[in-house]
């Protein structure tokens, strides 16, 4: 059994980040912490990709002359894409909080909901 | 030129998406004009590229000259050419009707800027169609998520900002799951080329890996068409974003996810994938679209917000398509894409005449609707027309899809999807009759209706002819039946 998890522990590693930020989305009130939340739970996606181009022994992908075993660099290029839209993500959140705030002037999830109750 | 046009019916707006904000500073038409250039543009292109399948077949476009599964690959069959035309000339449509609604509904100082968003918006979504490689159909897919978040929020009611933010929770949840399942397809297949990946993928169907990445897809996507339960994101993103934002994204941005979540599934896992599991996916599936396509509806009858209730119909006739598709046979699939094309065509008559209603006046409300149908004709048949189609009456585009699909139904030998098929199309009559009702059987308080200012005409006019449309395709239906046919016997192939 624990070789079971040692055997992958990156990928335990990545779900047990998944769910730390999952829980964070979930159950704050607050929207920054909503947003801190989701930076973690795509993170956690992030160190997936990078840790499965891992290969054994293997070195950077840069020909020096000689025959050598390569890590996989696809999974890094495709995360470098991936953090950028990530980075972006969060910035529109940002931005839509701030708007938020300027309307209801708090942004306690809670709060907004007991303000607009009344709205249609 | 010609063969470089699979890519530069992206380009050409990308870069006028950026373009518009910068000349938005000059003069505010010039970022409405440039809109139009590129969604036009994109309209024509897409036209000539439909014909070109039509008459020479599939068109694989290699990215930078690289070849597939090496380098990124943009296909054009009849499915995709068929979809970006739908997108793209509604596009045109609402860019024009936008002119007039964004300026009576957003700020002038976000004007330019809006254009540009909208403009990313539709890019996102073209580029979601054409791609033929996943990781690419994630970037497009975020690109269009985040356009679509920013749209949402841009609207005038104080709750707008609060349901973008919401929409962009939910939906970068579902994006993130979609990435995991991309992630672990590549984990499997060490490829991201969808045709490669179809190629590759029937030999590990036994693989739990793969099984768990077509749940991580059916997630993702379910969540970014919003089918039931997962729509929770939907009603108040379509209701408090601005018109002619709610016309765009309730035609077009749903249908886009289910045709993505439609070649995910029949051209990179194939129907072979359902087989031998220990639950029947496609019957669980049949199961959630038929509760969509009832819950939707009743949903909708509780509302007295119009664009809300019309949301909720959005909901269910994401029902019908799903439908459709896990039906998994040629007439079934048929059925559901032609409703991705019907659908797109009566919601956004509808959201359109909603937003003709609205200017200046900012009616939303069904109660106040009291007496319209003789203060704005136009504007109120285009909605009756689109109302009738979602019902589904004959010679409307509404009838044919779902002829289609109670014909998938019994091929499959499932007789007890029509009834759910006729009640989810009875309870539709319920809460539009309570509308037309109102348009046109009750006299409003006089007064108020004669100081509601009139339509301009470039709003009225691409309402009336999307409308027309809907009886158009539903009269001269072996158009759309003829490309849908042949597309539905390409996926099942």
């Amino acid at each position: 059994m624990m070789e079971f998890i040692l055997a992958k522990y990156n990928y335990w590693i990545y779900v047990i980040i998944m769910m730390i930020g999952f829980y964070a989305v979930i159950s704050k009130s607050n929207l920054i912490k909503k947003i801190i939340g989701l930076s973690i739970f795509q993170t956690s996606v992030f160190l997936l990709f990078i840790s499965i181009g891992k290969v054994d022994g293997g070195t950077v992908p840069i020909y020096q002359g000689t025959e050598a075993v390569y890590i996989n660099p696809l999974p890094h290029v495709l995360i470098l894409t991936a953090i950028v839209v990530g980075v972006s993500v969060t910035a529109v959140a940002f931005a839509l909080v701030v708007n938020i705030y300027r309307e209801f002037g708090t942004i306690e999830e809670n709060a907004i909901l007991e303000m607009i109750k009344h709205d249609d | 030129m010609t063969e470089h046009f699979p890519v530069l019916v992206i380009i050409i707006p990308l870069v006028l998406a950026l373009i518009a904000p910068v000349a938005g500073r000059l003069n505010k038409i010039y970022s409405w004009a440039i809109a139009l250039l590129a969604t036009l543009f994109s309209f024509i292109t897409s036209m000539l590229l439909l014909h070109q399948v039509m008459y020479n077949g599939t068109i694989s476009y290699w990215m930078g000259g690289w070849e597939p599964p090496w380098g990124i690959e943009y296909v054009l069959d009849y499915l995709s050419a068929f979809v970006l035309v739908i997108v793209t000339f509604l596009a045109v449509a609402v860019t024009i009707f936008a002119r007039h609604s964004v300026t009576n509904e957003i700020d002038d100082n976000k004007i330019p800027a809006f254009y540009g968003v909208y403009l990313l918006f539709i890019v996102g979504l073209m580029g979601m169609i054409v791609t033929g490689d996943i990781f690419n159909l994630y970037v497009f897919l975020e690109i269009s998520s985040l356009t679509g978040y920013a749209l949402v929020a841009m609207g005038k009611r104080r709750k707008a900002p609060l349901a973008g933010f919401r929409y962009l929770v939910i939906g970068t949840v579902g994006a993130t799951f979609i990435l995991l399942g991309i992630g672990y397809l590549y984990i499997a297949t060490g490829t991201l080329n969808m045709a490669d990946l179809g190629a590759r993928l029937p030999g590990l169907f036994n693989s739990k890996l793969v099984i768990t990445a077509f749940a991580f897809f059916a997630i993702g996507f379910s969540i970014k068409i919003a089918l039931f339960p997962l729509h929770t994101w939907l009603p108040d993103a379509y209701t408090y974003a601005p018109s002619a934002v709610s016309a765009l994204m309730a035609s077009t941005g749903t249908k886009v996810g289910a045709y993505s979540f439609i070649r995910i599934i029949f051209t990179v896992f194939g129907v072979k994938v359902f087989l031998n599991q220990w639950v029947s996916v496609p019957y669980f599936f049949l199961i959630i679209a038929s509760v969509a396509m009832l819950v939707g509806s009743i949903l909708a009858i509780a509302q007295t917000n119009i664009k809300k209730m019309l949301a909720y119909s959005s909901v269910s006739q994401i029902g019908y398509i799903m439908l459709g598709v896990f039906l998994m046979n040629p007439i079934g699939l048929q059925g559901g894409l032609l409703h991705i094309f019907n659908h797109a065509l009566m919601k956004c008559a509808l959201f359109l005449s909603v937003g003709c209603i609205a200017y200046k006046t900012g009616i939303s409300n069904i109660n106040d609707l009291k007496g319209l149908g003789f203060k704005k004709p136009y504007a109120m048949a285009a909605f009756t027309i689109g109302a009738l189609s979602m019902i589904g009456i004959p010679l409307t585009v509404g009838f044919v899809s779902k002829w289609y699909l109670a014909l998938g139904s019994l091929e499959n030998g499932m007789w007890y999807l029509i009834p759910v098929i006729v009640i989810s199309s009875i309870l539709m009559l319920v809460y539009f009759w309570r509308v037309i009702d109102n348009i046109y059987f009750k006299a409003g308080e006089p007064n108020d209706v004669a100081k509601i200012p009139a339509t301009p005409a470039s709003m009225i006019i691409p309402t009336i002819i999307v409308a027309a449309l809907c009886l158009v395709f539903g009269t001269l239906a072996f158009i759309p039946v003829s490309i849908t046919e042949k597309a539905a016997l390409l996926l099942l192939g």
